[in-house]
């Protein structure tokens, strides 16, 4: 990641910051505000992390998957669909049925990512018409199902959707316990403490994903396993010459790939809230791309690239909660749809390479054949 | 090679493609620390049995023994395994892996002694600089273990695909076209580093189909033709012609049959051109030349110097940043293609099948690329296409293309004739000058000999030709006038009879010489 990029993100995510500071001082502190958004941000940059890594297990390994938003999008519904089976049908406690959910999310998304891999590997079908495939699929049978299980006549669950089990649980870090004994009495400075507490306090699968970008930083640059996957992706004939079984290589990644895509879809429905709406991904899987490409195929600037998206979506959440206090001249950001295009104009200035052209793998999205 | 010790012995090996049989019952053998030269046309089939020999196809029959072992002949892992190494025509290397990446690529860390190893092993990239620098150091090869792959010109790439194959212990080393890409000079320190590997014993196969560095350089040398071994002999009982003859089945004229050139008005004239690449990097650097009718300029150069460049500008392909060119005193720089083509532009481009066909149109569409829109073959918006086919019949004849009819896709013909084919295109039309970008190249003697011809004609016939090659043998069979490139610019222009090999391979890899004659 260069210093244009980085400065960039680092200068989007200040304004976005500021904006938010500025209108809410008014009604509260600046490092409540400053702390809350940190706290969504990386929250929300959840599954795009994890959107991210998926494609870039995909395409260093050489195939281009613009499926994430699909394999998000099924994972999403089979994992939560999983859950409620496991607690309503088969009477697993609330807990387990929840952990299961995240299992069957991954094992959706991997199955996916075996999909796409069939299709693009050994059928060599054009991967940008495999990864369509798996976008229109997801749609179409996650809404058919929904309808099915939940909403038809003489349906599963007679017509009503059943609680969910419920979402993961926050794991608190004892911030607060530890350093508010050196506030003594001093509430500005206790008020500092629980608001950083906050930032910390994050679920299950967002610290995964934070765990997983170094995890994906250390196995592509300094393993035998991820030097053999960025060579079958950037020249896959030079690395069967020295014996690398490309095909093997490619499944695998793919398969990962689609793992982590599904580890995404479960923050939606089992980190996030406890439902399924049709469509709820709501193109954060090309976002996800987006950030893939905006940080040149690495974890760690495909991460902070995300970041930014995230940081986008929550100047939308907590912007809310200062409606009543924006300014006059800020007028327009009281429309809430012009504040939640902030993402997806953020992808199309970034994707169009005024922010510095980033490079590809060189075989990405080139079947191999012997 | 004192003792006749046999390390590698191939018998019968037949494989076919669909259409081809490309190796036919082939038997090869090669003795410890000889250099054996495989000899042979494009398309006789010498790659295939090495790359039979490397694992990366599997034979329908036949059997190869390394010193007395079977191999599997299912994966260049076993080729690996028994000691065998490549350095493939087209490198396989990653440019953006640094050499020790390269190197320690798929043999990271040593299996056999650790069999159950993870594959989330960490990478000790430091131990394996060492082994590098060390094998580098013991063979003469002077490669930097720390350096990107895609950063080092072609000759030290060549270098680390040796160092590659030593790595991996290799006792018997596959050359395939290695000088392909050299220069002259470059390719010296080749046979000498081909010399130095030899007396420590590493056996060699040395593809080519340059006959000059056969005789040189090998102890043996096996001839293919047509899938088949046609004999082996030594250079000693052999001569070019002789091995000619077997490489082709008849007798060929190596030596091009021309008069003396008889240079009229200037036809094309280039002005300090300056020319940027893909990259945006000024790749050709103030150029400055003319070109007679009735006369051939060859731009002699190591590829990537800027010719490719030169020519696209030339045939309005490639922007010009300044200077300018005029063709029969039109100034035309910065015109599109068309108008260029119409004062009198002949182009066969460099890559025949990217930029000289549209290889999925009929052999007929393609011979009317440049004129289709004219009254000849068009009323209206409506080509004519009875007059299309009747224009390909007559140059399919003219022009002796073999194709089985006028209306197969180019993309079916041999290489040989999808080069007919746009000659045919290009030189039947009235045209002043041509401008042949590496003509020859991958071509079979017998199209070799033709398009000579052809480009001697039209010379004869008064239009001028610039001739861009890499192939020095070329320049300098059928050039009059010979203009190096190095680095974008023009370091040297000579008369052919002031020419000499060694001077011009010495300005190729960037020798000034002050005292050459600006002709």
């Amino acid at each position: 990641m260069d210093l244009r990029r980085f400065g960039f993100i680092l200068l989007v995510i200040i304004v976005l910051f500021g904006v938010v500071v500025y209108i809410g001082e008014v009604k509260v502190a600046p490092i409540v505000i400053i702390t809350s958004m940190l706290a969504t941000t990386i929250a929300v940059a959840t599954p795009l992390s994890l959107g991210a890594l998926a494609g870039l297990f995909c395409e260093r390994s050489g195939v281009v998957n613009i499926g994430i938003e699909g394999m998000m999008l099924s994972s999403a519904f089979f994992g939560w669909l999983g859950a409620i089976y496991m607690y309503h049908v088969f009477g697993f406690p609330i807990g387990v049925s929840v952990w299961s959910g995240v299992f069957f999310a991954m094992l959706s998304g991997m199955l996916m990512g075996l999909l796409l891999a069939v299709l693009s590997i050994t059928y060599k079908v054009d991967q940008i018409i495999g990864g369509t495939v798996i976008n229109i699929l997801a749609v179409g049978l996650t809404g058919f199902l929904n309808r099915q299980l939940f909403f038809g006549r003489g349906s599963v669950f007679g017509g009503h959707v059943p609680n969910s089990p419920g979402v993961l649980p926050t794991i608190h870090v004892p911030i607060t316990e530890i350093f508010s004994p050196l506030c003594g009495s001093s509430a500005d400075c206790l008020q500092v403490v629980t608001s950083i507490n906050k930032v910390f306090d994050q679920k299950p699968i967002a610290i995964s994903a934070i765990l997983l970008v170094f995890i994906a930083h250390y196995v592509i640059f300094y393993t035998r396993w991820g030097l053999r996957t960025r060579a079958v992706g950037e020249h896959p004939k030079a690395a069967d010459t020295v014996g690398i079984n490309v095909i093997k290589m490619r499944y695998l990644s793919v398969t990962i790939g689609g793992a982590l895509a599904g580890l995404a879809g479960a923050y939606f429905t089992i980190e996030s809230v406890p439902s399924f709406e049709p469509l709820l991904t709501n193109g954060r899987g090309f976002i996800s791309l987006a950030a893939l490409i905006f940080g040149n195929w690495t974890p760690i600037g495909a991460w902070t690239a995300a970041l930014v998206f995230g940081a986008s979506q929550a100047l939308n959440i907590n912007l809310q909660l200062f409606r009543d206090v924006i300014p006059p001249q800020l007028a327009f950001l009281q429309q809430s749809y012009v504040v939640g295009l902030v993402p997806y104009i953020l992808t199309m200035i970034i994707l169009t390479g005024i922010i510095g052209k980033t490079t590809p793998p060189a075989a990405d999205g080139v079947p191999y054949e012997k | 090679m004192a003792n006749k010790e046999i390390v590698l012995e191939a018998k019968g090996i037949t494989k076919k493609f669909p259409g081809v049989l490309a190796n036919d019952e082939v038997d090869f053998d090669l003795y410890r620390g000889e250099i054996h030269a495989l000899l042979g046309e494009n398309g006789a089939g010498k790659s295939t049995l090495m790359n039979v020999l490397y694992g990366l196809y599997k034979p329908d029959s036949g059997e190869v023994k390394v010193e007395g072992n079977l191999m599997q002949l299912d994966s260049p892992r076993d080729a690996i395994h028994h000691g065998v190494g490549m350095v493939h025509q087209h490198f396989m290397l990653i440019p953006v892996f640094t050499v020790t990446e390269n190197i320690m690529l798929g043999a990271e860390t040593d299996h056999r002694a650790k069999p159950n190893e993870m594959p989330l092993v960490k990478l000790d990239r430091k131990e394996v600089a060492q082994k590098v620098a060390a094998l580098s150091h013991q063979y003469g090869l002077d490669v930097d273990p720390e350096a990107t792959v895609g950063n080092l010109p072609v000759g030290l790439q060549q270098r680390v695909e040796i160092v590659k194959a030593l790595y991996r212990n290799a006792k018997i080393l596959i050359l395939d076209e290695p000088t392909a890409v050299l220069t002259p000079q470059e390719a010296e320190d080749l046979f000498r580093i081909m010399h130095e590997l030899t007396d420590k014993g590493v056996s060699i196969i040395f593809i080519t189909h340059k006959l000059k560095e056969v005789l040189k350089v090998a102890d043996r040398i096996t001839v293919m033709r047509a899938g088949r071994v046609v004999g082996t002999a030594t250079p000693k009982e052999s001569t070019e012609q002789s091995l000619a003859e077997m490489m082709v089945g008849r007798e060929v004229i190596l030596t091009v049959q021309k008069k003396p050139a008889q240079p009229t008005d200037v036809v094309l004239e280039v002005n300090d051109l300056r020319v940027k690449d893909v990259r945006g990097l000024e790749s050709v650097r103030g150029v400055s030349f003319e070109v007679r009718a009735g006369e051939v300029l060859g731009i002699a150069g190591v590829q990537g110097n800027g010719q490719t460049e030169l020519a696209e500008a030339l045939t309005g392909l490639r922007h010009i940043e300044s200077g300018h060119f005029t063709l029969s005193g039109r100034d035309l720089t910065g015109r599109p293609p068309r108008p260029i083509t119409e004062t009198g532009l002949a182009h066969i481009p460099e890559d025949r099948q990217r930029h000289g066909l549209v290889l999925s149109y009929s052999v007929a569409d393609n011979m009317v690329l440049c004129d289709y829109y004219q009254p000849r073959f068009s009323r209206g918006i409506v080509i004519q296409q009875n007059q299309v086919d009747a224009n390909a019949q007559k140059l399919i004849k003219e022009y002796d293309v073999r194709t089985p009819s006028a209306f197969v896709s180019a993309g079916k013909l041999s290489g040989g004739n999808q080069q007919k084919v746009i000659v045919a295109r290009e030189l039947s039309r009235p045209v002043k000058l041509v401008i042949a970008s590496q003509p020859t190249r991958g071509l079979d003697v017998g199209s070799i000999e033709y398009i000579h011809k052809q480009i001697i004609a039209m010379r004869d016939r008064g239009v001028a030709v610039l001739l861009i090659s890499a192939e020095l043998d070329e320049i300098m069979s059928l050039s009059d006038r010979i203009a190096v490139m190095y680095r974008g610019e023009i370091v040297a222009t000579v008369d052919r009879k002031d020419a000499t090999r060694e001077q011009l391979g010495l300005w190729m890899a960037g020798a000034h010489e002050t005292a050459s004659s600006p002709a």
